[in-house]
Order: C-alpha cells, then structure tokens, then sequence
C-alpha cells in the first residue's frame, strides 16, 4: 500500500498500461514539455518520447476525431481534454464519430479510446470554466462515462478505460488533484458499473460521485453529529450506472438524496432519481430529493460561487427535509 | 464507373419505389473521382467519404450486393442494414465509411493516417469531401494537423459547384479551393475530373507522395453531380442548360469513347452485360434478404457488455 495523490495514481495508469501496450499513446494540450496543465502527465514525454506523448495544437475537434479515426484501425489513444469545458468544440467528434461508428458500421469497427480531463468546477473561473459535463455524455449509447473519487479508484478505473474496446469518458477533476489516499501496490483494473458504499447508514442514502463524494461524506459527519444517520453511496461510473447498490441502499435507508454538480434539468440525478422512484417505489418513505448546481451559469464572485456549487450545508438541509417526511 | 452508374439508376428506382428510405446522395456524374482514386491505391490502403458514397464504396471493392442491401435496409447489407445509404463500412477492403456530418469525418481519417505512420504500414488514406466541407473547422483542424505531423493522407475536395442549392460563389471568398493548402504548407493540385485515367494519374501522384514522403496533399477535383443533392431535391438553382452543358462532358460517356477506340466492340458490350447482370443480381439478393433482428442492437451499440 503506498499513499499517492489522485494525479499521480492517474499517471501510475497511464504509464503501466503504455508501459504494457505500444498502442496505447497520449495526446493534449500542453501534456508534454510542459507536463501536463495539472501536471498528471508530469514525466511522460521523458519516458516515452514524442512518439507517445503528443503536443497538440488548440483543436479539440481536430485531435478528438483524430483520436477517433487512430482508434478504429488498431490503436488505443488516450486523449487529454485540458479540461472538460473545451469538450464543447470536440462533442461532435465524441457523439457522432466515437459513439456511433461502431453502430453506423454494423459492428465492424470498434473505437478504443479514452478521454480524460478535469470536469465541473475549478473555484471561481467563471461561467465558462466551471462545467459539469458528464450528462451531456451519459446521455449517449456507445459512450462509458466514469468519475471517480479517490485515488485507488482514479488508478484501477483509468487502467480499466484504456482497456476497454469503447470510448470511456474520465471525469476527473481539477480540486481532486491533490487529494492523497492510499493506492495498493498491485492495484489492477476497476470494472465499471460497481458502486461502493463509503459509508454505511441507517436513516437515508446520499448518492454521489466524483468530488460530490467528499461533499457528501462532509454532509454526513455533520449529520451524525445531529444524530441522523446517513450512507454514502459513491457511484464511480456513471455509464454503466450500478442500479443495484443505489437499490440496495434505498430499500435499507427508505430515503434518497442525490448530489452532482451539473444543473438539476435532465441531469445525473434526474436520471438515477427515476430508477429509484420506478424500480424501489415501495421502498420510500419521502420523495427523493437533487442537490446539484443552481440552475444558473456559474457565477465568479466567490460567495456566489459557493452558493450555486452543491455544498455540504444544502446536502444537509436536503436530507433533513426528507427525515422529516415519516410515513 | 459503369457499374457505379447503373447501380445508383436502380437504386434511384427503388427509392422511387418506397425500398429505400431515408436520404439517397447520388453520386451520378462525379464517378470519375472515386474510381480513377481508388484505381491509384493499394489493396491495403484506405478512404474515408462522406454521405456521397455509394461511388467510392463500390470502387474500392465493395460488392454491390452489400451495398444495395445496405441501402435496403437488410440485414446482409455492409453494416448490416443499420448504417444505410450514408453509412457505407467495409472493414476488409479499408472503406472506412460513409459520414454524415459534414467535414466530421476529416480528421477521423487523420487519425487513420495517423495510425499508419505509428504503425510505419505505409498505408495511403484517402479522404473525400465535397466544397461545402471546407468552411468548416472540422476541414481546417482536419488538414492543420495531418500538415503539423506530416500524415499520409490526401484530401480529395470534390467540388461539385454546389453545396446543396447553395453556388460556390455564394460560400467562399476564393474560387480556387486548393489554394487553401498554401496556409498549411501543403502540396496542392487542381483539375477536373473528366478523363478517369487523368484523375488516376494526377491522384497518383499526390499517393505517391503520401506513401513515399509522409506528405499530405490537398488536391480539388473539379466535378459536377447531374442529379439534386438528394433524392429531393428538384435543383431549382441551376437551369437546364448548365446541366445539359455537363452532361456533355460525362465522364462516363468520355470514357467509353475512349475505350472504343482501343478495345473490341464485342467485348465491351460483353462487359456492359455482365455489369447488368450484376446489378439484377444485387437488386434480386437486396430485396429477398432478411431484415435486422432488434437483438443485434446491444452488441452493435457496445462491443462487449451493454453499458446501461
């Protein structure tokens, strides 16, 4: 066991499964000599020359579908968005090429590739910096959308990613850098679509994922001291969605309070939110309850910004809401 | 370009018929691009087009039984009946689709070109795209790229005059398109595609150069489609007489021409007859063949388990 940063088990990923695979390379902005914007690819270009680690040009669209068109005839890119945001120019490159090539060519071809990047908000970088993009690509079949919390999950699950013969979306994210934990030696592959109970409770489910799991652990520490008694479910992987633990949870807790950051509109938590009220209906005891971004761009000024962010104090107030519904 | 000719008036007369649904680009008249291309590749080597494809499909070696079944829907057709007439896939014969989006598809075949420099196969990729194409970013990070890494690949600009209803004159500031590969530092050529031997010969060297340097082209070819942007369209925006006007330089008739004056009557004929044939074939084979079974969905959206 070995205690590392969620950047650094990250790059452990990349570099034991390029170490592995001569067909896997990396390719972003800035990823090489200048190692990386967040630096998660610091060291790469040293290892393994600029064959495998690629400067890009500003053309997300241009590398994405480059990425794409590697990956149908035999290679595994994994692609850097340097963050999220700039997704945006490349989501034709991901919805109409990654997504349907393998549909629109009768199952021919396959396109192993990862993107990765930070995802949602970075602390007060304005509206346009600060998306949560994953239910913009959940939303889509062919696409796998993961979004880890901690740094063994970070490792195993972006080791699984470059393996997978499908695109896989990495969320990561730029305030989750830093964060230590422990990372077994030998950590290997995560398989997607398992959830994981974070911690275990009587009174109601908070389900999160990504940065939100920290949120929601925060939330519940402060709950306990009030004697209420929350789970966490931290989801990991969004598309494969680990129906069954969310289930699990709600069937013990009879309650259910979701956290993501995107906006509550046909979000994340509208989607799980219909699992639950369809497939666990007899369960509840209380309407399940979103906590997400306001329904607002982003705002810069920082009061505002911690406002508009799902925080811990609006996770608490949700579940007391719903512990106040007895049947 | 016989067989591509008589293929696409057939499969204008099921379209007619209600067998073939959806959006149908014919590529009647422009043959002369696809085959005199794919004429000048390797076995190995592969295109990437966009919703126009029929042509080129069929030039680099698709049958046309998978074809016609492709644009009837079936189950036997090249992806199975789920891509259709603008999803034209043949993986064995580097036909790399058959794309929908205009100019997306430019720098996934960078990336195809990409790969074949990684892997050092030396691999040509030919990518096709009409004038509309190269307004759009996809076209300008597309070439960017492949001229930044020296990809082997040539962009193949057929320019058809239109983009939809709209004239050239109306969508871009300079006529001569191939001049866009001065900004990238690439090589450019530029001509029309009326003589399927000239296409050949001056793609040719654009491949060559692409398989032997590592060097992109840009080169526009310029042509004309004799029939509406898609089956409906009437082509209220142009007259007659402009169409009539290229009608007289079908490259298909040219080529006959020609070949008449070096090959035996007989023996043409002979080969017309058994492009006939073939085409009844593939009617025959599209029609009677099974339709697509919903199970086969899951494992075409996912390869592997169905992330759900």
């Amino acid at each position: 066991m070995k205690s590392l940063r969620y950047r650094e088990a990250l790059r452990e990923a990349m570099i034991e499964e390029m170490t592995a695979d001569d067909r896997v390379f990396l390719m972003g902005e800035e990823v090489g000599h200048y190692n990386g914007a967040y630096k998660v690819s610091e060291g790469m270009l040293e290892r393994f020359g600029e064959k495998r680690v690629i400067d890009t040009p500003i053309a997300e669209g241009g590398f994405a579908g480059l990425g794409v068109g590697a990956a149908i005839v035999g290679l595994r890119p994994i692609v850097e968005f340097m963050t999220w945001n700039f997704s945006a120019v490349a989501f034709d490159q991901i919805l109409n090429n990654a997504a349907k090539v393998r549909q629109m060519s009768g199952g021919q071809l396959s396109c192993p590739i990862v993107f990765r990047g930070p995802n949602a908000s970075a602390r007060q970088v304005g509206s346009q910096h600060s998306h949560a993009m994953e239910h913009f690509y959940a939303t889509v079949p062919g696409l796998k959308v993961i979004a880890p919390a901690f740094p063994a999950d970070a490792k195993g699950m972006l080791k699984a990613a470059i393996r997978d013969d499908n695109p896989v979306l990495v969320m990561e994210s730029e305030t989750l850098y830093s964060l230590k934990g422990d990372v077994p030696d030998d950590q290997d592959a995560i398989p997607f679509g398992v959830a994981r109970t974070v911690r275990q409770g009587r009174d109601c489910s908070i389900i999160a994922y990504a940065r939100m799991t920290h949120v929601a652990l925060d939330a519940a520490d402060r709950l306990a001291k009030e004697n209420i008694d929350v789970e966490v479910v931290d989801l990991r992987s969004l598309r494969p969605l680990d129906e069954e633990a969310i289930l699990a949870s709600v069937h013990k807790t009879h309650r259910c309070v979701i956290v993501h950051e995107g906006w509550p509109y046909g979000g994340v938590g509208a989607e799980i939110a219909d699992r639950v009220q369809r497939l666990a209906f007899d369960d509840l005891d209380a309407p399940v309850l979103r906590v997400s971004q306001l329904d607002v761009p982003m705002p810069y000024n920082a009061k505002l910004e911690q406002q508009v962010m799902p925080n811990a104090e609006r996770v608490v107030s949700a579940v007391k809401r719903v512990m106040t519904r007895n049947s | 370009m016989f067989l591509i000719r008589r293929l696409e008036e057939e499969a204008a007369r099921a379209y007619a018929m209600g067998k073939i649904g959806g959006f149908l680009h014919l590529y009647i008249g422009q043959e002369a691009v696809g085959v005199g291309a794919c004429a000048a590749l390797e076995k190995d080597d592969y295109v990437v087009t966009t919703y126009r494809d029929h042509g080129i499909a069929i030039a680099k070696g698709m049958s046309a039984r998978a074809m016609m079944a492709e644009l009837y829907g079936k189950k036997t057709g090249c992806s199975q009946g789920l891509g259709g007439s603008m999803h034209l896939f043949d993986k064995a014969n580097g036909m790399l689709g058959g794309h929908a989006i205009v100019g997306g598809h430019i720098p996934l075949a960078a990336g195809v070109a990409f790969a074949s420099k990684y892997q050092d196969n030396k691999r040509v990729t030919l990518c096709f795209f009409g004038d509309g194409a190269v307004s759009i970013q996809g076209f300008h990070e597309g070439v960017s790229l492949a001229a930044l890494w020296k990809l082997p690949i040539v962009f193949i600009c057929e320019n058809n005059e239109y983009s939809m209803g709209t004239p050239l004159s109306r969508t871009v500031s300079v006529e001569d398109i191939s001049l866009k590969a001065t900004g990238y530092g690439i090589a450019h050529d530029r001509f029309f595609a009326t003589d399927v031997e000239e296409v050949e010969q001056r793609l040719g060297v654009a491949i060559k150069r692409a398989r032997e340097e590592s060097l992109p082209s840009l080169v526009e070819v310029r042509t004309y489609r004799f029939r509406g942007h898609s089956m409906s369209d009437p082509g209220k925006y142009r007259t007659p007489q402009e169409l009539d006007e290229h009608k007289k330089r079908d490259p298909l008739v040219l080529g006959r021409q020609k070949l008449e004056s070096t090959t035996d009557k007989a023996a043409l004929e002979a080969l017309e007859a058994d492009v006939e044939r073939e085409v009844a074939d593939a009617i025959k084979f599209a029609d009677e063949s099974p339709e697509p079974e919903l199970s086969i969905l899951e494992g075409t959206t996912y390869d592997g388990a169905f992330a759900y």
